[in-house]
């Protein structure tokens, strides 16, 4: 019941905020928006017992890009994008569009919504009790190549955005 | 009120793909655009979470933090370009960068 509850009004933060998000004139009120909407998401990691990504989700994403993007809004001076127009010309043809997907994906919903039930299988191992253990060791062992790779991602893209943020290449 | 079950999670995070996706497609401000595709990378996410939780399986929450790791990445190289850009165009509009059109 408590779940219920807590899953509707996180599933409220995360829409709202993501709508918001989407349609407001100013990208600072975006910005609030979007972490409002993050907030969300990191509740949602929290009902399903993924402790380490909730902490995550808070540190990273709303203490570390979301301060990135409000610093590249304050650098980039919106003023005078508050005054013109908002969408593009094409705003139509994308909603019908995405629409269309959307139908799509509801149909696929409401006929398999049975089959996303899981069958004994996964009942048999049970859950971590130690989520942030049972992570590291899954991503210390299984998914160490993945992990490494991932590193020079990262690599790559700060000496990348570096570069790219240069006055003079 | 029906128990929250994966399918919940599923449609909630088929929502927020799909105003992400608007967001792409009908927003002129770059900066929004670059929001619109955190929205739809946390989506992405949400999906992971819900299917690592009803198969007791981590393998969906390491791939959480693979798809945040390329979010970073993601939004440092995208903010970057955004800002050389800004320098050369004056301008933070999508359909006003239009070298390559004629």
């Amino acid at each position: 019941m408590l779940d219920t509850v807590l899953f509707y009004s996180f599933a409220v933060l995360v829409l709202g905020g993501g709508i918001f998000t989407i349609t407001r004139r100013n990208a600072v009120h975006s910005a609030i928006s979007l972490i409002v909407s993050l907030l969300g998401v990191a509740g949602l990691y929290l009902l399903q017992q993924a402790e380490f990504l909730f902490a995550v989700q808070i540190v990273l994403y709303i203490g570390g890009i979301m301060v990135l993007f409000l610093f590249v809004i304050m650098l980039v001076n919106l003023d005078d994008a508050a005054h013109v127009r908002e969408f593009n010309r094409q705003w139509l043809v994308a909603l019908v569009a995405v629409a269309v997907v959307g139908a799509e994906l509801g149909y696929f919903f409401h006929r398999g919504a049975a089959s996303f039930h899981v069958a004994g299988a996964a009942a048999a191992v049970p859950i971590a009790a130690d989520n942030t253990g049972a992570l590291a060791d899954s991503l210390f062992s299984e998914y160490l190549l993945p992990f490494e790779i991932a590193s020079l991602v990262l690599l790559v893209a700060v000496v990348g955005s570096v570069i790219m943020a240069k006055k003079r290449i | 009120m029906h128990p929250v079950t994966t399918v919940h999670y599923l449609a909630l995070s088929a929502a927020l793909l799909l105003i992400g996706t608007v967001g792409v497609l009908t927003r002129r401000n770059i900066v929004i655009i670059l929001m619109s595709i955190e929205l739809i990378l946390n989506a992405v996410n949400i999906n992971l979470i819900a299917f690592s939780h009803a198969w007791h399986n981590m393998g969906g929450q390491v791939f959480a933090i693979f798809v945040i790791t390329d979010a970073v990445a993601e939004a440092a190289v995208g903010l970057g370009i955004l800002i050389a850009l800004f320098r050369n165009k004056e301008t933070v509009q999508a359909d006003e960068i239009d070298l390559l059109k004629w």
